[in-house]
This record gives structure tokens, sequence and C-alpha cells, in this order.
């Protein structure tokens, strides 16, 4: 009997070892908006756990107590869409901690409400616009990053703007081409349709780049990238003078803390 | 001052200074510990190690650091005091043109006092600022669009009330508009960080000079685009400056794309001193080459010229400072004493 116990235990540790790396690679697909990063790979997350009635329980923190309410609503979202998505999670609570909203985005995550019912008068707005605007950034710093690199290995803007996304997609490239062709077409739809006869480039609105003007089209972009980078460098650097990255959770100024942290997980 | 190499005086003028009291005793409530805190973090995160300071010193500086800070051991001329009030997180305010006026009473040839003004603080409001600016021959005002106030968490530059206080502002005499655009204090889904406002207003008023401080980060693309299309649109380089010595490679991208789009003419130097002090930022600049990948793709230089039009002269443009009277002015009132003999000697 001892043996059989000992050996559902095993069986139940391994399931629930691979439940939390599900969990985790569907974290790695959420992006903060602004970054265009993941919020794993930002060091964002600080707990994913699945308790015994398949419940996942997610905790996060942010480089700032003032990063914008919007932005952490929204990443809070899909973190809980992109997990509920698994078919055996049974429901998904994600607490942000040590931020001035904290309380009131925690609440309003935990009823399942929106960022406008959460906020009421304060927003004046919902985030699909805000959610959409920084989609398209996402698009032009991909876009911009793969130009570069396809016009570094000597192919010609006449070439490129000719290209097919079937015909990108068959573009001889070497490992950094290809993750940069593969990131740029996951938010290649954002702003067109992706038939394989479609143009492998267009711009914002959708309409197909031109090799006129393609040098000046790519200067313009090149503002997008310089300011993600920026932002991403702020922001790890924020986050790691306000928190010991090597265990997760633990605020350097203990006086700020004010988590609510147990009142929403079992 | 700045001594060359060659032995070339460059006269700076740091657009961008705080005499903050961020102290537990003036703190409101949570949000000015947070305030402060945040503040701390910027410091602690991009000053190089040797820098860096005390909290108990960063939360609250006395005037004769400061002014050490700025004039003796840095090589600032003169620095323009930027008021920051935030009344809803400190008792006395963060750092309010009252307090910054004490520095300006003790060393008038060094420092340039700005004032502020909230829009949603209505008629009263304007009646303040015509007091305001009358007491102290404003030239200048720093605006906060994000600041809090009761239920309000912000406001926009191009709100109907924003516009009587900025044609009040014109009538005044005061010229230079600096506008915090940058990270630190929330927006809610108003998005303070956007730097739409601006456009909006440097066309409606063409004779006002909008200094967008902290040059829209983190909106750096959008700023860009803006500023290439009105005349009157300055970036100011507080916070983004700093990066020089924790990412050059950074900084070298985004002094390069303000270059690009904004021009030599319109960047101005700040250290956003308490945050940062005037001694390394500027070694540091000084020092500072594009690098060579950079200039390719941008064609962007800092040559000497530039960088001495950035550490001073367009800020002196600004705010009518004739740079040669002002040193006579500096180097008689024993400003320049600490510096080594081989300055004064004629050349």
């Amino acid at each position: 009997m001892k043996g059989g116990g000992e050996r559902a235990d095993r069986s139940q540790h391994r399931q629930n070892d691979d439940r939390q790396a599900e969990i985790w690679a569907c974290l790695q697909c959420v992006m903060d908006p602004e970054l265009d990063e993941s919020v794993t790979d930002l060091n964002f997350v600080t707990k994913a756990d699945v308790d015994s009635e398949n419940r996942v329980h997610i905790e996060f923190r942010l480089p700032t107590y003032w990063c914008a309410a919007n932005f952490s609503f929204l990443m809070a979202d899909d973190m809980r869409r992109a997990v509920d998505a698994l078919d055996w999670v049974k429901g998904v609570s994600v607490v942000l901690g040590e931020h001035m909203y904290a309380d009131k985005i925690n609440a309003g995550l935990a009823s399942g409400l929106s960022f406008q019912e959460t906020f009421g008068a304060e927003a004046d707005g919902n985030l699909d616009d805000l959610r959409q605007t920084f989609l398209v950034k996402a698009f032009q710093r991909r876009q911009v990053a793969l130009l570069n690199h396809l016009v570094g290995v000597g192919h010609a803007s006449g070439t490129i703007v000719a290209l097919t996304l079937m015909e990108l997609g068959c573009l001889p490239v070497d490992d950094d081409g290809e993750k940069l062709v593969r990131r740029y077409l996951e938010r290649r739809a954002v702003v067109g349709p992706l038939g394989a006869d479609e143009p492998a480039f267009v711009d914002a609105e959708g309409a197909r780049l031109k090799a006129d003007g393609f040098a000046a089209y790519v200067s313009r972009l090149r503002r997008v990238g310089v300011n993600a980078e920026f932002n991403g460098a702020l922001c790890r650097g924020l986050l790691s003078v306000r928190f010991d990255l090597e265990t997760p959770f633990v605020p350097k100024s203990k006086a700020a803390s004010k988590t609510p942290d147990s009142q929403h997980v079992p | 001052m700045y001594r060359t190499a060659k032995g070339e005086e460059i006269f700076v003028i740091d657009g961008h200074t705080h005499f903050w009291d961020g102290s537990p005793a003036n703190q409101k409530n949570i949000h000015g510990k947070q305030f402060i805190e945040c503040f701390y973090a910027y410091h602690s995160n991009l000053s190089p190690p040797s820098e860096k300071w005390e909290k108990e010193k960063f939360e609250k500086y006395d005037a004769k650091t400061m002014f050490d800070d700025l004039f003796v051991t840095g090589y600032d001329d003169m620095a323009i005091l930027q008021p920051t009030y935030l009344t809803d997180f400190y008792k006395n305010g963060f750092n309010t043109t009252e307090r910054n006026s004490a520095m300006k009473k003790n060393h008038p040839d060094r420092f340039i006092l700005n004032g502020a003004f909230d829009p949603r603080d209505g008629t009263k409001g304007l009646e303040d600022l015509h007091a305001l600016s009358e007491k102290h021959k404003l030239q200048g005002v720093k605006l906060y669009t994000a600041e809090w106030r009761g239920e309000s968490k912000g406001y926009k530059l191009s709100d109907k009330a924003s516009y009587k206080y900025l044609e009040a502002a014109q009538k005044l005499g005061i010229k230079n508009i600096h506008v915090h655009k940058g990270p630190t204090i929330i927006p809610l889904n108003r998005d303070a960080f956007d730097v739409a406002d601006i456009d909006d207003v440097a066309t409606s008023f063409q004779d006002l000079n909008f200094i967008v401080e902290h040059c829209g980060l983190p909106r750096l693309d959008d700023f860009c685009w803006i500023a290439t299309q009105e005349t009157n649109v300055y970036a100011g380089l507080a916070v983004a400056l700093p990066f020089i010595h924790t990412r050059p490679g950074y900084f070298a991208h985004v002094i390069s794309e303000l270059l690009f789009w904004v021009g030599p003419d319109k960047i101005l130097y700040g250290s956003d001193y308490g945050i940062w002090t005037p001694k390394w930022l500027i070694d540091k600049f000084m020092a500072f080459e594009i690098p060579a990948d950079v200039t390719k793709e941008t064609g962007s230089v800092l040559s000497m010229e530039t960088k001495i039009k950035i550490l001073g002269l367009n800020a002196a443009r600004l705010y009518g400072i004739d740079v040669e009277a002002q040193k006579k002015k500096i180097r008689a009132g024993g400003g320049y004493a600490h510096l080594p003999e081989a300055v004064h000697a004629p050349r």
C-alpha cells in the first residue's frame, strides 16, 4: 500500500511539473505591450502554481510603483487569458504586487471585471485601442529589424518590396534571419491579411512598401526600435534596483511592503 | 565652466535642477514615500558606483551641497530651477518655486528660477501665476501634466483650461514652457506620456518655446516625429543623458535620433540634479563620440560645436543670456576662483 502511495505521489509530482511547464510556456508568450518582450524574460512573473483543484495562481510585479495602470491591467488580463486557454485549467488568479493600484487591479481581476469596470470614471476608454497601438509598434520594430538584416546581407530594396509572404517564407536565411522572419510573421497579421500571395512587407496601413523612398521609410521606423530598446533597458534596471531578482518577490525596501498576496491566493 | 584640454572654455547651463525635500518628515502619504524611492531607484540604477548617495542625503540635501555639486565640483555655470509641487504627496510640496527661490536669492547670477502652473486651479490659479511672475520675473515654467490633483490624475496641454494659462503666460512674457513628458508619475489610461498635446499647442502658440523634458521618453519615437514638424519644440536631455554611463550604446542611438530629427540647435543639457550630478555627466559627455556604425546608419555626428550648443548655447538663447557678460559677472563674484589659474589667463 505504502509503495503504491509513493508511486501515485511521484506521478502526481510529475504531472504537476508538466503542468507548471505548460503554464510557464503560456506566460512566455505574453508580452509587455510597450517593450514587446515576454513578461517572463523581463522577470515580472514571480509565481505560477497549480493547486490540487487545477486552479492556477500567478503573481507578478513591475519595475516601479507607478507603472501605468492600463498596461499593468492589460498584462494581467493577457496572462489570465493565455493560461485559461489550457483545457485542464479550472480557474486563474493573477495578483499584482507592490503597485500603487495593486488593491484595485487585484480586486478587479479577481471579480473578472474589465479595466473600464475596475476604474470606472477614472478610465475614459477601453484597452483595445491601446493594445492595437502597441501591436502596430511591435510590428514596426520587428519589421525594421528584419529589413535591416535583409539589406545587410545584400538584398536590394527593389527585391525586398517585391516579395510575397510565401516568398519570404522560402527565402534562404541564416539562424538570425530565421528568427527575425519568424518574429516578424507573428505580428504581420496586425496590419493586413496573411494570404500567400500578399506582399511580405507593408506599412502600418497595410500598403505594400515601395522601392522609392525605402531608405526614408526605414529611418522613420528606426525610431520605434530605439525607443523600445531604451525603455527595456530602463525597466530592467529599475526592476533590479527595486527587487532582489534572485529570490523573487522580496521588496528591497521592506517598509513599503503592502502586498495583498494572501488575500486572493489560498 | 568646462575647460577642454586645449584651454577652450565652455559655458554650461544646466536646464534641469531641483532643490527638493522628499524626507519622511515632509511625506504626506505612501505615494510621497514611493515617489522619492522611485527617484532613488533611477539614481541608483544609472549612476556610477562612486557617485551614489546615501538615501538620507538623497531625500533632502542642503543648499551648500547643491551649490558645490553644481558649480564647484560640477561644471555648471548656471542652472535652471524647475519646480515640482506634488502637494498631494508632500506636506510642504516637493520642490516649490518658493523653496527654490532661496537658492536664487543667494546666488542671483547662477540660477534661473522657473515657476509652475496647473490649469485645474481655475481663475485663482491665473491670479497666482500673475503674482508669481511679478514677484520672480519669470521667463519659464515647468508643467507636470501627469500630476494628481484630488480625483484628477492629470491634464492635457490641449485642454481648454490649459489654453487660458498659456495665453496668460504669453502676456506675462513667460516664453519657455518646460513640460515633463517622461517616466515616474503614473498615467491611468489618460496617457500622460503621450506627446500629442505638445503638437497641438506648439502650433497654436508659435511665440512660445516648448521644451519637452526627458525628450518624451518613454515615447521618444512619437516625440521625434512631432519635433521635426514644429520649429518651437525642444528636447531636454535629463534622464536620457545618464545612460551614457550604463548603456553608452543606447545613448548613442538616442542622441543620434535626436540630432537627426530634432537637430543640434534644439537639444538642451540637464542633469536633473539631485538625481544625477553634473561632474560625471559632463565628463562622460565631453569624452563621448557616436560609434561609426551608428553614424553610418543615422548620419549623426556629435561634434565639439554641437556639444557646446547642447551644454549651454541653446539654453542661453532661450533665456536671453549673454554668455560673455554672464561669465564676467560670475568671475567678478569669485565664481571661478576654484578653477586652475590658467582659466583666468588671457589666451
